[in-house]
C-alpha cells in the first residue's frame, strides 16, 4: 500500500516515520504540507515533531494547512490516517479526534522507553498486535498529556477507543492513563509515543512498533 | 483604528502547569499572599473600526484560531481608544 507522510515546517519524524512504513512492507510516499495534493496514497501518516514552532498551540497552526483540507476529507470517508506525537496534537486540533494534548503535568520534556498496552486492535493501525499486547517504544514529549471532560473520557472507554495506555508509570499526567485514541469508525488513530522509532534492532526499545506499520497490510489481505 | 483585544484561558478545571510553576516561584523570590496563579494568552488585534460586524468576525477568529474550545474559554472586547494609542 502507499502510505503519504506528510511534512510541515518543523516536523522532525517524517524520515523516520517513511522508514518504518517501508520496512513495515508498504511504499512511503512524501506529501508537503502546502500542496492541497495526497498524491493517490492509500493512507496517511502525520508524524513527530514542531510544526510551525508550537506557535500558539501545538498543532494549531499546522491543522490549517492546505493538504490538512484533504486529510481532514479523506479521513471522514474513512482513509486511514495516524498522527504520532504532535500528528496526535494536529489531528485534536482538527477535531478529528476528541479531547487535546497539554502541557505535561510535572513541566518537563519527558524522553524514556515507554512500556504502552494496546487496548484496541480492531483499528486500521493495530490489527498486527493481540488484544492487551504489551509493547515498549520509545516516548519523547513537552505537551503529551491527554485532556477532555469526563463524559467524553467516558465515552472513549466506554466504546473500546482508548487504543493505548501507559503501563508502569504515567510520563506526563494524561487522564487515565491515555496513551492514544480513535475515532468511532477506527481509521483515524492518535498515539503520544512513537512507534516508528522501535522498528528496528539497531536503535531503540526493540521492533515492537512495527505493528502500527503492518497492520495495514494485514487488513487489506485479511 | 481600533484594538480589539481577545482575552484566552484554559478552562478552570484543566491542568495549567505554567501558572503552577510561576505560582511556586513568587514565594521563592519573596512575594507571598498569592493563592493560584493561571497563565493565559492576550491578542491585540488592530482594526479599522470596531463595529458588529467585525466583532462577529473576531468571535469568529477567536473560536476557530485563538482558541481551541476544547480547553481553553476565551473573551472578546474592545479596547477603549485613548489606551489603544
Amino acid at each position: 500500500m502507499k502510505i503519504g507522510v506528510v511534512t510541515f515546517p518543523g516536523t522532525l519524524d517524517d524520515v523516520d516515520a517513511s522508514r518504518a512504513v517501508t520496512i513495515g512492507g508498504n511504499e512511503a510516499v512524501a506529501l508537503w504540507h502546502g500542496d492541497h495534493d495526497l498524491k493517490g496514497v492509500d493512507a496517511v501518516v502525520l508524524p513527530g515533531g514542531f510544526s510551525f514552532g508550537d506557535y500558539l498551540r501545538c498543532g494549531a497552526i499546522s491543522r490549517f494547512s492546505p493538504v490538512m483540507t484533504e486529510v481532514i476529507e479523506a479521513a471522514h470517508k474513512g482513509m486511514p490516517v495516524l498522527g504520532i506525537c504532535n500528528g496526535f496534537q494536529i489531528l485534536t486540533e482538527a477535531h478529528l479526534l476528541p479531547g487535546a494534548l497539554i502541557r505535561n503535568d510535572h513541566r518537563k520534556f519527558v524522553c524514556r522507553d515507554q512500556k504502552l498496552r494496546i487496548e484496541n486492535n480492531a483499528t486500521a493501525w493495530t490489527s498486527a498486535y493481540a488484544k492487551d499486547q504489551e509493547i515498549t517504544v520509545v516516548l519523547k514529549n513537552g505537551e503529551g498529556s491527554y485532556v477532555a471532560d469526563v463524559e467524553t473520557l467516558d465515552m472513549l472507554e466506554g466504546e473500546g477507543r482508548v487504543v493505548a495506555r501507559y503501563l508502569d508509570v504515567n510520563p506526563n499526567g494524561s487522564l487515565r492513563d491515555i496513551a492514544g485514541i480513535t475515532n468511532e469508525r477506527g481509521n483515524v488513530v492518535g498515539l503520544m509515543p512513537h512507534p516508528e522509532h522501535a522498528v528496528e534492532e539497531l536503535c531503540g526499545p526493540g521492533t515492537e512498533g512495527l505493528g502500527f506499520f503492518t497492520s495495514l497490510a494485514a487488513s487489506v489481505f485479511a | 483604528m481600533a484594538r480589539v483585544v481577545v482575552d484566552v484561558m484554559l478552562k478552570p478545571e484543566i491542568l495549567d502547569p505554567q501558572g503552577k510553576a510561576v505560582h511556586g516561584a513568587l514565594p521563592r523570590l519573596g512575594f507571598s499572599g498569592v493563592t493560584d496563579v493561571r497563565q493565559g494568552k492576550r491578542f491585540e488585534l488592530e482594526v479599522e473600526t470596531a463595529d458588529e460586524a467585525t466583532l462577529a468576525e473576531i468571535e469568529k477568529m477567536a473560536e476557530t484560531l485563538l482558541a481551541n474550545t476544547v480547553i481553553e474559554d476565551f473573551v472578546v472586547r474592545v479596547e477603549d481608544e485613548a489606551s489603544a494609542k
